[in-house]
């Protein structure tokens, strides 16, 4: 099969043309020693079937960035049969030097000048005859959005790939990275022979938002209140359709599944219910936020706003190592977790990706939240409720400062923080569509299997041995519980809590439901059993330690699956828990010494 | 509004323009900075500056870019 890769420098519409080509069909692959992931699809070309690949951007062949380098390997190490650049057709006077940069490699080769659209209102104008006689290769407008000229792109890429035969190795393409040749001179001839730029292009109604949204006073203000109301839209209408989706859960359980295996041995019974099909049921309710999340965030993406908001926050950002876009990311990790790690893939330097995906389980979610409300109810008189609260919000962004800190110089970015600010536009409902449903589909493949073992495990460690009740001290949890005493009675925390704690694993939402099990009562019982079983202070070390212990298996799947990598997952474990504990541990200890 | 001879692309008022002279960076800064329309000769204008002494929003052609004033003060200019 025929391998064609885009390539192109950032934001010039590489997956908008992807998308375009590839419609629903798209999957993420793995490639050798690759820790981003390339889209690629098959698609039909000149009557065969043939892979694209969408690259990340790169300035420059021989850059020094992350995404820089994952394209040398790639070219150094797969063999490609044709390659398809992509250029800003506004900016044509500047990008064409990597258009002339991958010339150099010898490939069979295809450039398109996109964002025909805004160039022609522009006024810019390109003969694309005269460019292709100098580059040596046909050259073909498009409008990847709106889809103009994409036909005949096609067209042409198909006759490239069946005249030019790639007679270029990957190991040759390796040894052309090496060298650089000079271009400077090249570009700007051929700029001169073949386009025509008015000499100002300034897009005024881009200039008119920005004079307001990047406003030295009110820039920041309306920042917040757009997260602010971005964050209200994705969780106020995300909860009922999680809702929704709970009920016909709960309806399919007790309705089909009961019945259907009711006569099934009891521990299977327990296993397929209450291991499989709860954690099929833990995944399935991540997909209405995740859908929804990523309908915002395509949008903010795609209208240039996240780049401004980097311009916003960086003065504050920088200074513990992060920047605006993780910024947003972590805004957004308040709401949920999940899909707040998925979208850090913005960021493009993996160090800073990482620092910020390291913090973002630290800020308190709506499932903690939901477990925070019942306890505080429960061991709070209701004029203290609003303290604790606020409280628990402090100290998820103490934790955040903190971790993003300490860790700045292990996950130091040596990228430029230097940015393009693409004019404003409006992405079509078709590439919003997509987007949700590229992740949704992206996250399921990912993290299905981990979360359901994960669920099926917690299952049997709080099922076994099964002469004793459910969820009792005498289960294996139960017995972990016991065998970690020595660690948390110095902060307060008894079997029955750590028995909550072990289910809390799976999803925070479980745990009010796994402490009825625990203490075998529900509603008010269950609430003043917990108020005469511990007091106030125990019950805020528990809080504080479920607040910054790792929040749930749904991050933990998505923070392996989006860094690739286990020793990452394990450190953010590692590091979560231990900080949970010393910050119960110092609140408890602190409390008793003071007397409470 | 012109500017002074050897100023630094960070010491520029907003709406103040000059020509890039020389770019004083490493091999990673100067690839970037080249590749986001940098070069010697070109045309520059200070948009606005971020509040807290954020980064700088200049423009480059039709480019806007935005950039840390540490990175800005690696590039001098002279009168437009
Ligand atoms: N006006 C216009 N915008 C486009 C066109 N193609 C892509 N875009 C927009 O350019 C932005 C960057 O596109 P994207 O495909 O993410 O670029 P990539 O970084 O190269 O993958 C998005 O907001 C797209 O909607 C086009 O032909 N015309
Ligand atoms: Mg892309």
């Amino acid at each position: 099969m025929k391998r064609i890769a885009l390539l192109g420098m950032p934001n010039t519409g590489k997956s908008t043309l992807f998308n375009r080509l590839s419609g629903a069909s798209a999957r993420v692959g793995n490639w050798p020693g690759i820790t981003v992931d390339l889209m690629s699809a098959k698609i039909l070309m000149g009557g065969h079937i043939a892979e694209l690949i969408d690259l990340p951007g790169l300035y420059d062949l021989h850059g020094f960035s992350d995404d820089e380098q994952v394209v040398r390997h790639f070219l150094s190490n797969n063999m490609v049969d044709l390659a398809i650049i992509v250029l800003n057709s506004s900016q044509i006077d500047r990008q064409l030097s990597l258009a002339l940069q991958i010339k150099n490699l010898g490939l069979p080769t295809i450039l398109l000048l996109n964002m025909q659209d805004e160039a022609k209102r522009a006024g810019i104008s390109i003969d694309t005859l005269a460019m292709s006689q100098q580059l040596g290769f046909p050259v073909v407008q498009i409008s990847a959005k709106y889809g103009d000229g994409c036909p005949q792109a096609l067209q042409v890429a198909a006759k490239q790939l069946a005249d030019k035969k790639n007679e270029i190795s990957p190991q040759a393409v390796a040894a052309l990275l090496e060298a650089d040749v000079q271009i400077e001179q090249d570009m700007h001839n051929i700029v001169k022979k073949s386009v025509q730029m008015p000499a100002e292009l300034n897009d005024e109604t881009t200039d008119k938002i920005d004079k307001v949204l990047l406003h030295p006073m009110f820039g920041l203000p309306l920042f917040f209140i757009a997260m602010f109301l971005l964050f209200q839209f994705i969780f106020s209408a995300g909860a009922p359709l999680q809702a929704g989706m709970a009920w016909v859960l709960a309806l399919l359980r007790s309705t089909i599944l009961e019945p259907l295996l009711s006569g099934l041995p009891v521990w299977l019974n327990g296993l397929l219910l209450d291991g499989i099909f709860n954690g099929i049921s833990t995944v399935a309710a991540f997909v209405p936020i995740i859908v929804l999340f990523f309908l915002v965030m395509s949008m903010v993406e795609d209208s240039g706003y996240l780049s401004r908001a980097a311009f916003l926050m960086d003065a504050l950002m920088s200074k513990i190592g992060l920047d605006g876009r993780g910024f947003v990311m972590v805004l957004m990790g308040f709401g949920c977790n999940v899909p707040a790690l998925m979208g850090t893939r913005v960021m493009r330097s993996r160090p800073m990706r990482l620092l910020t995906m390291l913090v973002i389980p630290l800020s308190l979610c709506s499932a903690r939240l939901q477990v925070f409300l019942f306890m505080i109810a429960a061991l709070f008189k209701p004029q203290q409720a609003a303290y604790i609260m606020f409280t628990l919000y402090m100290v998820s962004f103490f934790t955040i400062f903190l971790t993003a800190i300490l860790f700045k110089g292990q996950y130091k970015s040596t990228e430029p923080f230097i940015l393009e600010l693409p004019p404003y536009r409006f992405p079509t409902p078709r590439q919003i569509w997509l987007r949700g449903w590229q992740e949704v589909k992206y996250f399921l493949n990912r993290a299905t299997k981990f979360i359901v073992i994960g669920v099926v495990m917690v299952w049997a460690l709080t099922h076994y041995p099964t002469n004793v009740p459910p969820a009792s001290v005498g289960t294996l949890a139960g017995q972990i519980g016991a065998l970690f005493a020595p660690i948390l009675n110095p902060i307060g925390i008894d079997t029955q809590l750590a028995i909550a704690l072990i289910f809390g694993f799976v999803a925070k939402e479980i745990v009010i439901g796994s402490l009825a099990v625990i203490y075998g009562m529900q509603g008010d019982a269950l609430s003043h059993q917990i108020a005469t079983n511990i007091d106030w202070v125990q019950g805020m070390s528990f809080m504080l330690f479920t607040l910054i212990y790792t929040p749930c298996l749904s991050t933990i799947a998505t923070m392996k699956s989006e860094s690739k990598s286990s020793a990452f997952m394990w450190l953010s474990i590692a590091w979560s828990l231990g900080l949970a504990w010393v910050v119960s541990f110092i609140f408890y200890q602190g409390a008793r010494a003071l007397g409470f | 509004m012109t500017i002074a001879n050897n100023m630094k692309l960070n010491s520029l008022n907003p709406g103040q323009q000059g020509v890039i002279n020389a770019i004083d960076a490493e091999q990673g800064l100067h690839q970037r900075l080249n590749a986001m329309g940098f070069r010697i000769g070109k045309k520059i204008e200070l948009i606005r500056r971020a509040s807290f002494n954020g980064p700088l929003h200049v423009r480059i052609g039709a480019t806007d870019i935005i950039l840390r004033g540490i990175d800005a003060a690696r590039i001098q200019l002279i009168p437009a």
